[in-house]
């Protein structure tokens, strides 16, 4: 099982980016051995579709579930014919999103949580 | 000859200028006037076009067969603007991210990728007097202008005189107006707003080899920091607009100021003049 979560930093005490397309790190974790690897994301500046680019890379990774702040539309369509799993609402560290994460503490979203092109930084 | 009125600020005046200038160089001269502020094409308010008619203009997105298909992401790692995600069992297309450039299906192994036309807004065909009218209008709700503006380019022609009414800012659009340009006539306001946005016009006109030359409008407000640019910067400042009310007024009931001021008309042709000279300076006269 793979679980990736957008990260302003690349270990877990590093903030979790509530940006998804354009967040500055993907951590891509197993949860039961908490083993982990950092991959910069390379879909932050791009100039349209970051969050499809995003799916794309997590997609490649072979990551089963996400943990993030938000989703838009163009992300969200993404993720899920890619077939990843989307848990929204998470805050503070990437320690404490896990923790919260594997308590079933997070929720899986069914829809888009933001508007698109709300992580660009204009 | 082309001459793109363009500004880095919004709402410094460059369709007034660009209108009048039309109107004022059509009595003497064949002009085609292109409004290519295809997100809010308002020349048309001055210069009341009649006898338009419009025609679609169309990208071409790809659609994929994945019958064919063997999601091998080439073409989603060809796309410069995230358009396409190819996943292990799918592949999705976003249309309102793709800018209709054909390289999917050029790199495209497998043949899978056709293309279909889409609409994203028209080109309407008018005339003012003499005067050939083109505006371009983007469909609400899609991104792109700058194909809309390029479509528009085709019908410039090379003997008579063009003038293009530009978006504001540095963008793509403002460089698809600009591209091809002779002169790059920039409009501003004697305030640090306008003299702020005016270095980015003259940056960009600069790096497109393009001249340049300036008209202030509403020249009397702000302070001289325009004027001081302009002369340490080589930028000539070919017009200036007074901050006078009888235009402003004129301006409020779409009527462009030289229909009711004669010295104008004399004052934009001596600004094409200059412009003339300023493009093709080996020229000893010219005819007006």
């Amino acid at each position: 099982m793979n679980l990736a979560i957008s990260a302003t930093g690349d270990d877990l005490e590093s903030k979790l980016d509530r940006r998804f397309g354009r967040c500055s790190y993907f951590i891509i974790l197993d949860p039961d051995t908490m083993e982990f690897e950092t991959i910069q994301n390379a879909s932050r500046g791009a100039s349209s579709g970051a969050g499809v680019k995003a799916a794309q890379i997590l997609a490649d990774s072979e990551v089963d579930n996400l943990i993030t702040g938000n989703v838009g539309p163009n992300a969200y369509n993404a993720l899920t014919a890619a077939g990843i799993e989307i848990f929204t609402g998470a805050s503070g560290t990437v320690k404490e999103a896990i923790a919260k994460y594997k308590e079933g503490e997070l929720s899986r979203t069914n829809e888009p949580t933001t508007a698109g092109g709300t992580g660009k930084s204009r | 000859m082309q001459i793109t009125v363009s500004a880095g600020k919004g709402g410094t005046g460059k369709t007034t200028v660009a209108v009048n200038l039309a109107l004022a160089l059509s009595e003497s001269h064949s002009v085609e006037f292109l409004d290519c502020d295809v997100e809010e094409p308002d020349a048309g308010i001055f210069l009341k076009p009649e006898n338009e008619n419009s025609e679609p203009v169309t990208i071409e997105i790809p659609e994929i067969s994945e019958d064919v298909c063997t999601y091998c992401g080439d073409c989603s790692e060809a796309c410069e603007f995230n358009a396409i995600a190819t996943f292990s069992e799918n592949v999705l297309v976003y249309p309102e991210l793709c800018h209709g450039c054909g390289l999917c299906s050029r790199v495209c192994t497998a043949d899978a990728i056709s293309e279909r036309s889409k609409i994203i807004g028209e080109v309407r065909r008018g005339s003012t007097g003499s005067i050939d009218f083109y505006e371009g209008d983007l469909t609400i709700g899609e991104p792109m202008a700058t194909p809309i503006i390029r479509d528009m380019k085709k019908k410039v022609t090379e003997e008579n005189i063009s003038i293009l009414d530009s978006p504001p800012g540095t963008a793509c659009p403002v460089i698809e107006s600009l591209h091809g340009s002779d002169f790059a006539l920039l409009v501003t306001e004697p305030t640090p707003f306008g003299l702020h946005d005016l270095r980015l016009s003259v940056k960009v006109a600069r790096e497109m080899n393009i001249p340049v030359g300036v008209v202030i409008n509403r020249y009397g407000i702000g302070d001289k920091s325009v004027e001081d640019y302009c002369e340490d910067e080589g930028v000539p400042v070919l017009m200036k607009i007074p901050n006078d009310r009888k235009i402003a007024e004129l301006y409020s009931n779409g009527v462009p100021f030289v229909n009711k001021f004669d010295n104008w008309k004399g004052r934009f042709n001596q600004l094409f003049e200059e412009i003339t000279r300023i493009v093709n300076p080996r020229a000893k006269s010219v005819e007006v």
